[in-house]
C-alpha cells in the first residue's frame, strides 16, 4: 500500500515532478535559452492577474451602474467606453457589452467553443468556466446548471444565454438587491460576486441589521 | 472544424463542479503556462484565431481530458514548431539544440503593462454596408468545414433574429489560416430555445451567438 500511497501523492499535489510542471518548465527553459522570452515578463504577467486585474474591477462597474443611472445608460450604450472610464481596458476586454438582469430576464454567459471571458473586468476565468460540463450544458440546460450553483430562479423568469463566439466579451449586471438604498458604492461593490457577473450567481443580500 | 472544442449541447460531462474559494492558479506551472503563452503570442508570428485552431486540433481524447492550461501548452508547442521557433527534437529532449526563427518582437518585462492594457482590438474600419439590420430574420448556414469556424454546430441551419449590428470585425475563419483578416459585419443573432433544441427545449430560453455576415442568409 505504501507504494500506492506514493503514487497518489504524486497525482494529488502540484509538485515539481508532475508531467505538466516538467513540460512547461522545459519549454520555458528552451525559449529563455534562445532569448525568445524574458522570464521577468512572465512574472509581471502573473502578478498582474494575481493582484491587479480581477473581479473587483467588474464589481466596481456594477456598483457604479446601480448607483448612477447616467452611468448605467452609458454602460448599456457603450460598455467598452464606460468601463474604460474606470481604467479597466485591454486584453480580452477590448470589445465589451454589458447585459442587465431584470425581473423578466436572467442573463448567463458562456463560451461553448473555448474560454472567452472578460479578463479586464473579471480577471482569469475559473476552471469550471473552461471545462466541458459548463460549456456543454449552459446553452441547453441553464436551469440545471444554475441549480448546481445554488441558484433557483422563479419559473416565469426568462433565461438568455450569451455564447461568446466572436470577440465581444459580456459582463452581466445583476439586479440590485433590495435593502441597499443607504449603501455607498464601495459597500455595494462588496455585494457583487464574480459569479453574479457571469450569470451563475446573484448579487449578495446585505446582512439584516439587528 | 467539428472538433472536441465544440461542446454546446453535448451530454455526458456530468455536473458543473465549482470550487469554493478557487485560487487564481492551481500551481506554479499554471502561472508559467499563462505567461509563456502570452509572451510567445507577442512574437507576432500568429494571431488569436490561429492559436484557437491549434487548440481545437488537439485529438479529442486528449482535449477532453486535459486542463485548459494543458490545452494551451500543447497548442503552443504546435505553433512554436510550425513557425520555426522550436523543433520537435528540442521538445523531446527538453533543451535547446539550434537557434531557430527570430520573432518580430520579444516581450520584455517593461513592456508588459502597456501590452496588456492595450490588448488586441479586432474591429476594423468599415468597408461595406451591413446586409442586415436589427430585427431581420436570418438563417445560419449549414456547413461543416474541416477548417476553423466560430459558428457552433448547435447553431447551424437555424432561424433567428438579428438583435444588434455589432461592428466590422476580423473574420476568424479566414484569419486562422493566413488568408487575411477579411473583416465583415458581426451581428448578435438570437434564437428561441425550441429552434435549437426542438422537443423538450427549456421553456423561456433564448440563446444568442455573435455571427459574421457570411454565416447568415436572409429568410
Amino acid at each position: 500500500m505504501s507504494h500506492d500511497h506514493d503514487h497518489d501523492d504524486h497525482h494529488h499535489h502540484d509538485n515539481h515532478f508532475s508531467p505538466m510542471e516538467a513540460r512547461v518548465r522545459a519549454l520555458e527553459t528552451i525559449l529563455t535559452k534562445k532569448g525568445l522570452i524574458d522570464p521577468k515578463a512572465i512574472d509581471v504577467i502573473v502578478e498582474t492577474y494575481e493582484t491587479k486585474v480581477g473581479p473587483r474591477n467588474g464589481a466596481r462597474v456594477v456598483a457604479k451602474a446601480w448607483a448612477e443611472p447616467d452611468f448605467a445608460d452609458w454602460l448599456k450604450r457603450d460598455a467598452t467606453a464606460a468601463i474604460a472610464s474606470l481604467g479597466y481596458t485591454g486584453r480580452q476586454g477590448e470589445h465589451m457589452r454589458a447585459v442587465f438582469n431584470d425581473g423578466e430576464t436572467h442573463n448567463l454567459v458562456v463560451c461553448t467553443l473555448c474560454s472567452c471571458y472578460p479578463w479586464s473586468v473579471l480577471g482569469l476565468p475559473p476552471v469550471w468556466y473552461k471545462a466541458p460540463a459548463y460549456r456543454s450544458r449552459a446553452v441547453m440546460d441553464p436551469r440545471g446548471v444554475l441549480a448546481e450553483f445554488g441558484v433557483i430562479l422563479p419559473e416565469a423568469r426568462k433565461i438568455r444565454v450569451w455564447d461568446s463566439t466572436a470577440e465581444l466579451r459580456y459582463l452581466v449586471v445583476p439586479e440590485r438587491p433590495t435593502g441597499t438604498d443607504g449603501l455607498d458604492q464601495d459597500a455595494l461593490a462588496d455585494l457583487v460576486t464574480r459569479d453574479s457577473m457571469i450569470g451563475t450567481g446573484l448579487a449578495l443580500v446585505p446582512e439584516a441589521r439587528p | 472544424m467539428n472538433g472536441p472544442h465544440d461542446l454546446g449541447g453535448q451530454h455526458g460531462f456530468g455536473p458543473v463542479a465549482p470550487e469554493q474559494d478557487e485560487p487564481v492558479f492551481h500551481g506554479e506551472w499554471e502561472k508559467r503556462a499563462l505567461g509563456v503563452t502570452l509572451a510567445c503570442g507577442a512574437f507576432g508570428a500568429w494571431n488569436i484565431d490561429e492559436s484557437r485552431h491549434a487548440r481545437e486540433n488537439i485529438p479529442p481524447a486528449t482535449y477532453l481530458s486535459a486542463s485548459y492550461y494543458e490545452i494551451w501548452i500543447r497548442a503552443l508547442e504546435t505553433l512554436l514548431q510550425r513557425h520555426g521557433f522550436v523543433s520537435a527534437a528540442e521538445l523531446a529532449e527538453g533543451h535547446m539544440l539550434e537557434k531557430g526563427a527570430a520573432p518580430k518582437r520579444i516581450l520584455t518585462a517593461d513592456m508588459v503593462p502597456a501590452v496588456l492594457a492595450k490588448g488586441g482590438p479586432c474591429d476594423r474600419p468599415v468597408a461595406a454596408a451591413p446586409r442586415f439590420a436589427a430585427g431581420a430574420r436570418v438563417r445560419t448556414r449549414n456547413f461543416n468545414p474541416a477548417t476553423h469556424t466560430r459558428l457552433p454546430r448547435y447553431a447551424r441551419g437555424k432561424v433567428g433574429a438579428v438583435e444588434a449590428v455589432q461592428g466590422f470585425f476580423v473574420f476568424a475563419d479566414d484569419n486562422a489560416h493566413g488568408r487575411g483578416e477579411n473583416p465583415q459585419w458581426l451581428y448578435t443573432v438570437v434564437f428561441d430555445g425550441a429552434e435549437i433544441w426542438g422537443e423538450g427545449a427549456a421553456p423561456g430560453l433564448t440563446v444568442s451567438i455573435d455571427a459574421w455576415e457570411s454565416y447568415l442568409e436572409p429568410v
